[in-house]
């Protein structure tokens, strides 16, 4: 009854072990997400590549949303960050972005849906620092 | 038996399948046998536990005293268990129950007390329906209705039957989580995890207790896991 705040959400959050090679990713940048799948007693890798458009939650709660465009039907799919059932993150291009949401995307069709994306380009994927040291 | 402990709450494990299991993080005891009653001298075989420290100023004196008893600091909750007369030399007085004693159950049953919700509508308190949006509805869309006629409220004596639903305090009740899944025992720590959720606020005290009978849906799942 005596216990603080504090040593509560230390118990919580000391019940999962978080990733902590995930790259720095922001909303609007491309990223391939390197998703496994077990088919019975086999592994293999499967990769969803698309726009970052959402970011939410927090530790072990964090939540992705990756659009991707295939045959002009969007495509969106929610990852938890921290999940075992995904491999690896990876960079593929950054981008500006003036919204922490980028739920307008779904409505645009066409040229105005990518341009966006190129702002920054690739310069800056090299040699970024993972997330939290940055 | 049956053990005290707090609610810490709710967050998710994830599985290495990639599973998310919901848990609710409880930190059980340890909790101290304050009395082994029995047959002879009160009359019944249990064994009463208590829980939580407290500042004995706040306590009282008789109740510190009997803390005192079994070895311990003023305690702020005491619980009654009842055992077989055999069961007795398992408890000695100060003896402390901790979440180890859950160990290799299965199962639990946690008792707790739920998050009050004031003077509440029957919609919100016994999912009543309701009444139209429209039809010529007018300012009575959340109320019960009709509640029976003397035939159908025989009780006799011409009033309602007791028990009628109707709107009222809602919450702030006893309430038992039945056979729930144990998804992990930290024993270190005290930590006992289980599968989803249950009643009261963070930091309320709830009561856990090994199942003490599954009900019918889960008794049946585990029977068809068995037999495979």
């Amino acid at each position: 009854m005596s216990q603080k705040p504090d040593s509560q959400t230390a118990i919580l959050e000391s019940l999962n072990t978080l990733k902590t090679d995930i790259p720095r990713m922001d909303v609007g940048d491309t990223i391939n997400v390197h998703v496994r799948i077990v088919e019975g007693d086999k592994e293999r890798i499967q990769v969803f590549n698309g726009v970052l458009i959402s970011r939410k939650g927090r530790g072990v709660n964090e939540m992705i949303t990756v659009r991707r465009i295939v045959e002009e039907v969007g495509i969106e799919r929610k990852f938890p960050i921290h999940s075992p059932m995904i491999a690896q993150f990876e960079v593929l291009r950054r981008a500006d972005s003036r919204r922490a949401k980028l739920y307008y995307l779904r409505d645009r069709a066409g040229k105005s849906r990518r341009l966006r994306d190129r702002r920054r380009g690739l310069k800056h994927v090299a040699g970024l620092p993972l997330a939290g040291q940055g | 038996m049956l053990l005290m402990g707090t609610k810490v709450g709710m967050t998710r494990l994830l599985q290495p399948s990639g599973e998310s299991v919901p848990v609710t993080v409880i930190k059980v005891g340890p909790c101290v046998v304050t009395q082994v009653k029995t047959a002879d001298k009160d009359g019944y075989s249990a064994v009463q536990i208590g829980f939580g420290a407290m500042k004995a100023r706040n306590s009282t004196q008789p109740q510190i005293g009997h803390d005192a008893k079994a070895g311990s600091d003023p305690l702020r909750f005491h619980r009654e268990f009842h055992i077989k007369p055999e069961e007795a030399s398992n408890f000695e007085l100060g003896k402390a129950l901790t979440v180890k004693d859950l160990e290799g159950q299965m199962y639990v049953d946690v008792i707790g007390t739920s998050k009050g919700k004031g003077f509440q509508g029957v919609m919100k308190r016994h999912h009543f329906k309701g009444m139209f949006a429209s039809h010529g509805t007018e300012r009575k869309h959340r109320s019960p209705g009709s509640i029976g006629s003397l035939c159908s409220n025989r009780g006799y004596g011409g009033g309602l039957v007791k028990g009628k639903r109707m709107a009222g305090h809602m919450g702030d009740e006893r309430v038992t989580c039945r056979s729930l899944d144990v998804i992990k025992i930290d024993a270190e720590k005290g930590l006992l995890l289980v599968k989803g959720p249950i009643p009261g606020a963070n930091n309320g005290m709830v009561m856990v207790r090994p199942a003490t009978r599954l009900y019918k849906s889960k008794a049946k799942k585990v029977a068809a896991a068995a037999a495979k």
